[in-house]
């Protein structure tokens, strides 16, 4: 059986740029400030959690392919180089093959939003410069360019678990011997047409945006941050299997509470709390302060859950996914012996 | 559990991958039946748009698809099934054809892997316009959310088959049918599964109808693959749909076998967001590794089916990389676009072209482009373009994305 380790963590996050961000903040273990978002024929505005302004411009805006990208692209790019560090020259050398897959739900829906309102204002005036930016891969495209990786690549789209999804197809490249390393990133932009739908299923909900990424490496050697040992079954939400079994049934795939062990969840769903009613050790649940941002926020589930780790501060740390509308599925991930 | 693999798994790939069902559905018509009798005739299936209003638009036509009046009879309540638009309809009827001709029971834990590039787009365009209009109105909005997710779409058919897996969806714009029957296909050569319901769907909708045409790159008349004056592309919509399983798992239900899938090659050309590199590096390194995948060299492929959109870059740069890849063999290489038959169908296209290589190596035919006048002098291999029958054994199908997604699918005649 082939290991899996991980070797690098990024984020973009309300919080800020960068884990230190969001590990501040979820320290903190207050809500990040919502900000207001104008939406179109209301009189009151919608509550978002956006990316703040990053501290310093980012060198990598100026590249030719990003200048114009949408706000995920970004986020995108900016937590796959936190992730990668030392490696962004290896892969841009060519002594690194890299996998790369990239989650999202809405994806960059301000650009697609945007090109169709002009559509129908005149089809024929329509931006052809934006209309590339609104396909789903087109973040996946930039950070590839901008590495000039030009090994396989996948977006997935999916709710929430499509994280751990790309977390799993990641693992099968690596141990099929594929790629030498993959990042995989999950990415959401806030907009006021995603937080007006998110507002008909749950009104108190507050939609965010950002990335998280993880690196990951079949080797347990140096920088190695901690290992995966398990991705259980995808359990979709069919006319069949309610949310509550299926999150009772990824549960029941992930081992008993130990001590030092930390659980990553959603806590904001009914069934994912009837899930673990058991768990007595420490929980880390990071949409409360983070807010909701389907396939970025399992991506900050499995950065916090790994740098918890790197801090020696649990041993394991296992991470729960009950997603928004597809699917329930989870994630163990252990301190490694090797790491330094 | 998704990690770590099954005890059974091989990573050095050592199962064989066949397909025992497949279903496809394009504006040639629904089912393998019609679809086959139009790729062998090179009909093409061009008509004035009728779904939106294309009067402001350069180009007028596209490949729409007649929808039956009643779906196929699936586990699906009546009230899914009213919920249901263009793509979901012909996914599902893709998928029943399919899941029929395998003669699949229900299942635990059966994977989906499905690609597309918009899902249910034309909800989220309605969805938008009445946010706008109607402000406070949330008639029917729930729903649009909801069935505008292309995850939905796979839940449906988790639904509609009664089973329950790992419902993948991969967007890789026009290559997403093909990088998820090539996932599909990598899962189970690797010992991850044993079977998977895969392939792709899109549907016609304004958003990425006037995003073609503000580009520029439809064609107002019937598109022309490898034409010296192509001018553009025509869409389409459709959906095609494959059982796969490995050899063992087929051998031991006595399945009926269409076909093998042998090789798979994906690589990302890192050129531009829509334009490929002219010297078409990913693409010819896509079908390299796809021969080497299958273990096999160019010669011994005996057709082509090419992305051949008739983008005056795309097939430049598609024959660029088939002459080099094939190198003195090319010009006894037997190449053609169905896309002149079928449209461009985004991400149901990977999956719709390799139903169409099934065809032609089940019925020994080469699928002709019968509305070509003039081949491009950059062509070095030979253009299919009259209708021709012809004893073939493999056949490599090309599938090119925006955001530079390559993928390249190798498939075998059976037996």
């Amino acid at each position: 059986m082939s290991r899996i380790f991980v070797h690098g963590l990024g984020a973009v996050s309300p919080a800020g740029w960068g884990v230190p961000a969001l590990r501040d903040a979820l320290k903190r273990n207050s809500p990040v400030q919502a900000q207001t978002m104008v939406r179109p024929g209301w009189k009151k505005p919608l509550h978002v959690r956006p990316v703040p302004e990053p501290v310093s411009r980012p060198v990598f805006f100026d590249h030719p392919r990003l200048r114009r990208a949408n706000l995920i692209a970004q986020f995108t790019v900016a937590a796959a180089l936190e992730a990668l560090g030392k490696n962004v020259s290896l892969v841009q050398g060519g002594r690194i093959r890299l996998g790369i897959i990239v989650g999202v739900m809405a994806g960059g829906v301000n650009y697609s939003r945007r090109f169709y309102e002009e559509v129908l204002q005149n089809p024929r005036t329509a931006s052809p410069i934006i209309f590339p930016e609104t396909v789903f891969n087109a973040p996946a495209s930039h950070l590839a360019a901008f590495l000039g990786s030009e090994m396989i690549s996948y977006t997935l789209v999916g709710d929430d678990g499509t994280f751990l999804q790309g977390v799993a197809i990641a693992a099968q490249w690596l141990t099929d011997g594929k790629v030498d390393a993959c990042l995989v990133i999950g990415a959401e932009e806030t907009d006021w047409i995603v937080a007006d739908a998110m507002k008909l299923f749950r009104r108190k909900t507050i939609h965010g945006a950002g990335a998280g990424a993880i690196l990951l490496k079949k080797d347990s050697g140096s920088g190695a941050i901690a290992e995966l040992t398990v991705i259980t079954d995808s359990f979709p939400f069919t006319q069949s299997q309610s949310r509550f079994e299926t999150a009772r049934r990824m549960r029941a795939h992930l081992p008993s509470c130990a001590p030092n062990e930390l659980l990553c969840c959603g806590e904001q769903d009914a069934a994912e709390n009837a899930a673990w009613k058991d768990w007595a050790g420490a929980r880390l649940a990071p949409k409360a302060i983070l807010g909701e941002a389907f396939v970025a926020f399992a991506a900050w589930q499995c950065v916090a859950a790994c740098e918890s780790i790197r801090q020696s501060e649990f041993t394991a740390a296992n991470i729960s996914v009950v997603g928004v509308n597809q699917q329930a599925v989870g994630a163990r991930f252990l301190a490694c012996a090797d790491a330094s | 559990m998704l990690f770590p693999a099954p005890k059974n798994s091989d990573p050095t790939g050592a199962n064989r991958v066949v397909v025992t069902g497949a279903g496809i559905v394009t504006a040639l018509g629904i089912g393998w039946q019609k679809n086959a009798e139009g790729f062998r005739a090179g009909r093409n299936a061009f008509r004035p748009v009728t779904l939106f209003d294309v009067s402001r638009q350069r180009s007028k036509i596209a490949a729409e698809v007649d929808l039956p009046a009643e779906l196929p009879t699936t586990k699906l309540s009546p009230n899914s099934i009213c919920r249901l638009n263009r793509a979901s309809k012909m996914l599902l009827i893709a998928a029943h054809e399919a899941w029929t001709q395998a003669g699949w029971n229900a299942v635990e834990n059966l994977p989906v892997v499905i690609g597309t590039t918009s899902g249910e787009m034309a909800f989220g365009e309605n969805y938008l316009q009445q946010a706008v209009r109607f402000p406070y109105s949330k008639k029917a909005q729930p729903t649009r959310v909801v069935h505008y997710q292309a995850q939905q779409q796979g839940l449906d058919l988790c639904n509609a088959f009664d089973f329950s897996g790992p419902v993948t969806i991969v967007s890789n714009a026009c290559a997403s049918g093909a990088n998820a029957i090539g996932h599909a296909f990598e899962t189970l050569r690797g010992g991850h599964a044993e079977k998977i319901l895969t392939g792709g769907y899109d549907s016609l909708c304004q958003l990425t109808f006037a995003g073609f045409d503000s580009l520029q790159a439809l064609s107002p008349t019937p598109c022309r693959p490898f034409d010296a004056q192509r001018d553009g592309l025509t869409l389409g919509e459709g959906a095609a749909i494959l059982t796969l399983e490995t050899l063992e798992h087929a051998r031991k239900r006595n399945a009926e076998v269409l076909g093998e899938i042998t090789g798979y090659g994906a690589t990302t050309d890192t050129h531009h967001l829509t334009q490929p590199h002219p010297e078409g590096k990913a693409a010819f390194t896509a079908m390299t590794s796809a021969c080497a995948c299958a273990k096999i060299s160019p010669e011994q492929i005996h057709y082509v089916n090419a992305h051949g959109t008739a983008t005056p870059h795309n097939d430049a740069t598609e024959s660029v990389a088939i002459n080099r890849w094939a190198t003195d063999y090319a010009k006894n290489l037997p190449v053609s676009s169905t896309k002149s038959c079928s449209g461009h169908l985004l991400g149901a296209a990977g999956a719709v072209e390799a139903v169409a290589c099934l065809m032609a190596l089940r019925g020994q035919w080469l699928p002709p482009q019968t509305s070509l006048h003039k081949i491009d002098p950059a062509c070095n291999f030979e253009i299919v373009r009259q209708p021709v029958d012809k004893k073939i054994g493999t056949a490599l199908s090309n599938s090119f994305g925006f955001g530079g997604a390559n993928a390249s699918l190798i498939f075998r005649r059976w037996p």
